[in-house]
């Protein structure tokens, strides 16, 4: 049973990432890619991974995915032009292309004929997450400790790349704005009739 | 592999209940196309704007700032995402995992300092 | 799931069990929130010193069916320039994320579609999904307004996404686990081991449950967050060009995920379907009278809550852009933030001592008190929960209890 559904997900998986590829309509791409993650995100359950599974979903649709489409819709690009340069990149394509086919052909390989490993989605604990939580701050502190600095300079380098300083905008100063006194705003004048200020 | 079955099992409901999400969504498409009329007319289908015609595309260049809201939101998910099998290691009392969670929310915080100083969260 | 395998006698007996609970269930809501929506509308008019709908079945009570009934019969228009499978998606992706959410939700003890390890992860997934439906439909609409209200609403739920994060993880920590049952269950007691009000944890609990209520509000772009469908400056935002039951379907999603976040609330902080106070002598009850009081109970604190955005909607004017995205960025966060390190530190230094007390009994560090170990130390009997002849670290803690 478990054999017919993880058939079943990876021939979605494989097909929804050619139609990523074949898609004329960047925003359909990005669907499709959509449909990839969440099928992986299958394949992921099937295995007992649920925690890597929803992380998938959450990190990956709810938040990559967004950033993609938000792009590919909202960006002002002739699509058409972009296409023009194809071939152009074909060698180069072409040559990573098959770079990534060889990796997969090797780990299928030694996967096959290697003995093979079988897999645990949770040695030693009750659940995927518990198992995880085991080993991650602790017995790969280093790595744990790395991802954190690959964050604080993915948000440095989002900010130096995209914000631009504009002098010219007002800002409100919500301090300033609250902490006026009746004093500084209001002067009451004893106008007499006819006479003006 | 016992394990795994039980927790696929547990998993079913979840995908019925989507399919049946879906099927209801589809119902209401069908039996509007079934039982709406249909009488479509340049007027009616042309896009709103205040009773002009449209005079461009509608898609048009806007702010990048959008952008870096939903990057710094991506980083921040990260971030929400090596809490949530963290709080087994601190239910059980386990103060090297602190700690070194504690580093990580610090190095992060840094970072969020930067953006406080920069502008980055303020919207003009 | 098991049981209802032996219950069906078999797979495809069980699986048509499931979908007959499943479909029951989804009624159930969907009439729920038909009377939740006329329910919103007489609050709203009620502050406003009107009578609100009242003409269809005694007091409008059935306005709600008519309404849909009226959607489903109108034209479905299409825009000319519209990108007509993403147009149409976009609302079937948002009705299908509200609904399946539901699925991990615990109504009442033992009354859960699917009782996943990860729920909390899951619910946490499907909300962060539904900013999907609405970037589509305003992309695909291709007209200004839908594309001005989606650009908002994208910038405005993902910022709001991370504060929820946070206070998420701030109940699990006190809880230590991410199953939502086992959420309600450490809230059991009375109203004092809420989460929202137990001590000493109720002065950095308290305020995350505000934040997270407020966040439910952006997050479901109601008033006073509701800027992607600012009728006055975006005319209805992302659903100008939308007509018919494509446009029932946004609305119906909308107010499902509005409940859902309500039933959160009451799962994460407000006991979910415990009595306030413990009621002497109703352990002797039967189980499915029980499990049905618990429903009620369930039932009545997500309406209140419910009733709560309905007040906010009614009161509250709405927010500029630039303060929404203050509120979100510079206070929610940093708050939720800091709240996160409280009581992370909280709970660890308390459940430190016991946790260095294990392991100078766990002479070889496995993690498991096994037999040799065992004997050095003086346990009640019971503490072996799951009877595999050893003490793992959470059972040595429960020791007390038992």
């Amino acid at each position: 049973m478990a054999l017919i559904a993880f058939y079943i997900l990876s021939t979605i998986v494989v097909l929804s990432a050619l139609f990523v590829v074949a898609a004329r309509n960047p925003v359909h791409s990005v669907l499709w890619l959509i449909l990839a993650f969440f099928t992986s995100a299958g394949l992921l359950v099937l295995i007992g991974a649920e925690f890597l599974a929803m992380l998938l979903v959450v990190v990956y649709v709810g938040a990559v995915a967004v950033l993609f489409l938000f792009v590919v819709m909202m960006l002002d690009i002739d699509f058409a032009e972009l296409k023009q340069g194809f071939q152009n990149y074909l060698v180069v394509g072409v040559l990573v292309a098959l770079a990534l086919l060889a990796e997969i052909g090797i780990v299928a390989a030694a996967a096959t004929f290697g003995g093979g490993t079988t897999f645990n989605a949770n040695p030693g604990a009750a659940t995927n997450a518990e198992a995880l939580s085991r080993v991650l701050y602790t017995d790969y502190l280093l790595l744990f400790q790395m991802s954190g600095i690959v964050l604080l300079v993915a948000m440095i380098g989002a900010i130096v790349l995209t914000l631009r300083a504009r002098p010219t905008v007002k800002r409100q100063n919500i301090a300033q704005q609250t902490g006026r006194k009746r004093k500084d705003a209001v002067e009451l004048k004893d106008v007499r009739p006819g006479q003006g200020i | 592999m016992e394990d795994a079955q039980t927790l696929v099992v547990e998993y079913l409901p979840v995908v019925i209940f989507l399919g049946l999400a879906i099927a209801i969504s589809l119902l209401f498409l069908v039996a509007s196309s079934l039982l709406a009329p249909r009488k479509p007319d340049p007027e009616k289908l042309s896009a709103y704007e205040c009773g002009f015609n449209a005079f461009d595309d509608a898609r048009m260049k806007f702010d990048v700032r959008f952008y870096l809201v939903s990057i710094l939101f991506i980083i921040f998910d990260l971030e929400v995402a090596f809490l949530f099998p963290w709080v087994f290691q601190v239910a059980e009392g386990n103060l090297p995992a602190f700690w070194s969670m504690m580093g990580f929310l610090g190095v992060l915080t840094i970072g969020f300092v930067y953006e406080w100083r920069r502008g980055a969260l303020e919207w003009q | 799931m098991e049981n209802l395998f032996q219950w069906g006698g078999g797979m495809w007996g069980g699986i048509g069990l499931a979908v007959l609970q499943i479909v029951t269930f989804v009624v159930i809501l969907l009439v729920l929130i038909a009377f939740l929506l006329l329910f919103d509308r007489k609050v709203w008019a009620a502050v406003q010193l009107r009578k609100g709908p009242n003409v269809v079945g005694p007091f409008g009570l059935l306005q709600s069916f008519a309404d849909l009934i009226k959607f489903v019969l109108k034209e479905v228009i299409i825009p000319a320039g519209a990108n007509k499978t993403v147009f149409l998606l976009a609302p079937v992706i948002t009705l299908t994320l509200a609904l399946v959410g539901w699925a991990v939700i615990p109504v009442a003890p033992g009354w859960v579609i699917s009782n996943l390890n990860v729920g909390v992860l899951y619910l946490f997934a499907v909300s962060s999904l539904g900013v999907y439906g609405i970037i589509m439909g305003g992309w695909a609409s291709n007209s200004k307004y839908p594309f001005l209200g989606g650009l908002r609403s994208a910038a405005q739920m993902v910022s709001y996404e991370v504060s929820i994060g946070f206070v998420i993880v701030t109940v699990l920590l006190l809880v230590g686990s991410l199953n939502l049952s086992d959420v309600v269950e450490n809230q059991a007691g009375g109203i004092w081991n809420w989460h929202a009000f137990a001590f000493p944890t109720i002065f950095v609990m308290f305020p995350m449950f505000v934040i997270f209520f407020i966040s439910a509000l952006a997050e479901t772009n109601r008033p006073p967050f509701d800027l992607p469908e600012a009728e006055s400056e975006l005319v209805a935002g992302y659903q100008v060009e939308y007509s018919s039951s494509p446009y029932l379907m946004f609305m119906i999603g909308e107010y499902v995920s509005i409940v859902l976040m309500c039933s959160m609330l009451t799962i994460l902080f407000f006991g979910g379907w415990h009595m306030p106070l413990p009621i002497p002598g109703v352990d002797g009850l039967p189980e499915w009278l029980l499990s049905l009081g618990g429903l009620l109970v369930f039932i009545v604190k997500t309406t209140f809550f419910f009733f709560l955005f309905a007040m906010v909607k009614a009161i509250v004017p709405r927010y500029r852009y630039d303060q929404l995205m203050r509120l979100g960025w510079k206070i929610f966060l940093p708050t939720s933030l800091v709240a996160v390190v409280i009581v992370s530190a909280y709970v660890t230094f308390q459940n430190a001592s016991g946790r260095q007390e294990f392991d100078r009994l766990d002479a070889d560090s496995s993690g498991y008190l096994e037999a040799p170990e065992l004997a050095a130390v003086i346990l009640p009997s019971g503490v072996d929960t799951d009877n595999d002849g050893k003490v793992s670290l959470a059972e040595y803690r429960d020791r007390a209890r038992s």
